[in-house]
């Protein structure tokens, strides 16, 4: 199995790095976008097991050390290996 | 007063604290080796700054995992000071042992430059020897000192003193002009809620000499002795 991991400041969290991109691609001229929030994308691999423990690994790792929950959120899907 | 100066591959600010700890107070200090599990015999503990584990993942996160970081739990719930500046101040908050978090600064740059703070009263250990009516001048060098934390743990901070520094004008006024990263409500160090642990950005060992061109960090160092 492998997680698929997306890591975001939470809604309300500062987030300087998604405010700067954010100017920097209106200033292009794509003044539609009026928002952008930058986070993490990360991929673990978990050979041989099920999709339910590969869950469960999952949002441990997210809860104990991928993710801060105090400014942090996640979600992930897990998707059989290629 | 003997002082446990901790050490995590890429701390760098770890010689600093020891000589101020060694050579400008005169008192007792060891460095400890974050593989280590054990702070017996140790009644201080400074968290150096530095770029523990390059950064990696979030500034601290790591760290906070390794052996001695137990030990510094334990010593902290048993009342003893815990001290983390900069890269320590960042551990203490993703251990669980400061509130909040701390973020990349507003301009997205490293600032290294002085700046000054001031104390918010002096009724914890680290600050019981400060005066609450001036301003203590010190550098800061950091990429993620921008402290955050929601708007209802910011009034319990508030209310429960737990506010232990703030960016201001050399003057002493709290204003935005005089925050360099964004922190909220320019906050530049707390306390947790028992006030035996303080983490701050800026770095009071690099303040700690008048030939380094401020001694004005020596008075934290001074307290905690005071207290010991």
């Amino acid at each position: 199995m492998r997680a698929l991991i997306y890591i975001t400041p939470k809604e309300g969290i500062l987030d300087p790095q998604g405010l700067t991109v954010g100017k920097a691609l209106r200033s292009l001229g794509m003044e539609e976008v009026t928002g952008v929030r930058m986070g993490k994308y990360i991929e673990m691999e978990l050979p041989g097991i099920t999709s339910k423990k590969a869950e469960k690994i999952t949002r441990q790792a997210c809860d104990r050390l991928l993710a801060n929950l105090n400014i942090e959120s996640y979600r992930f899907e897990i998707v059989e290996e290629t | 007063m003997r002082f446990a100066i901790l050490v995590f591959p890429g701390s760098n600010c770890d010689h600093d604290a020891y000589h101020v700890v060694r050579h400008v107070l005169g008192e007792e200090g060891a460095f400890v080796w974050h593989q280590e599990r054990s702070l017996d015999g140790f009644d201080a503990v400074i968290i150096p700054g530095g770029f523990s584990y390059g950064d990696y993942l979030r500034t601290g996160a790591i760290a906070r995992f390794s052996p001695i970081m137990s030990a510094v739990q334990k010593f902290a719930q048993q009342g003893r000071p815990v001290m983390g500046i900069c890269n320590g101040f960042q551990i203490l908050v993703e251990a669980g042992l400061l509130p909040g978090a701390l973020i990349s600064n507003r301009s997205l740059r490293f600032i290294s430059r002085i700046v000054h703070l001031k104390p918010e009263g002096n009724s914890s250990l680290f600050t019981a020897g400060l005066d609450a009516n001036r301003t203590y001048r010190m550098p800061i060098a950091h990429q993620s000192g921008n402290y955050v934390i929601s708007p209802d743990a910011l009034n319990r901070l508030e209310r429960n003193g737990q506010i232990a520094f703030r960016y201001a004008t050399p003057a002493g006024e709290v204003f935005p002009e005089a925050n360099p990263n964004g922190s909220v409500s320019n906050i530049a160090g707390v306390l947790n809620r028992e006030k035996n642990v303080l983490g701050l950005m800026p770095h009071p060992e690099r303040a700690a000499e008048t030939i380094v061109g401020s001694d004005d960090g020596l008075a934290l160092f001074k307290s905690m002795v005071g207290y010991g």
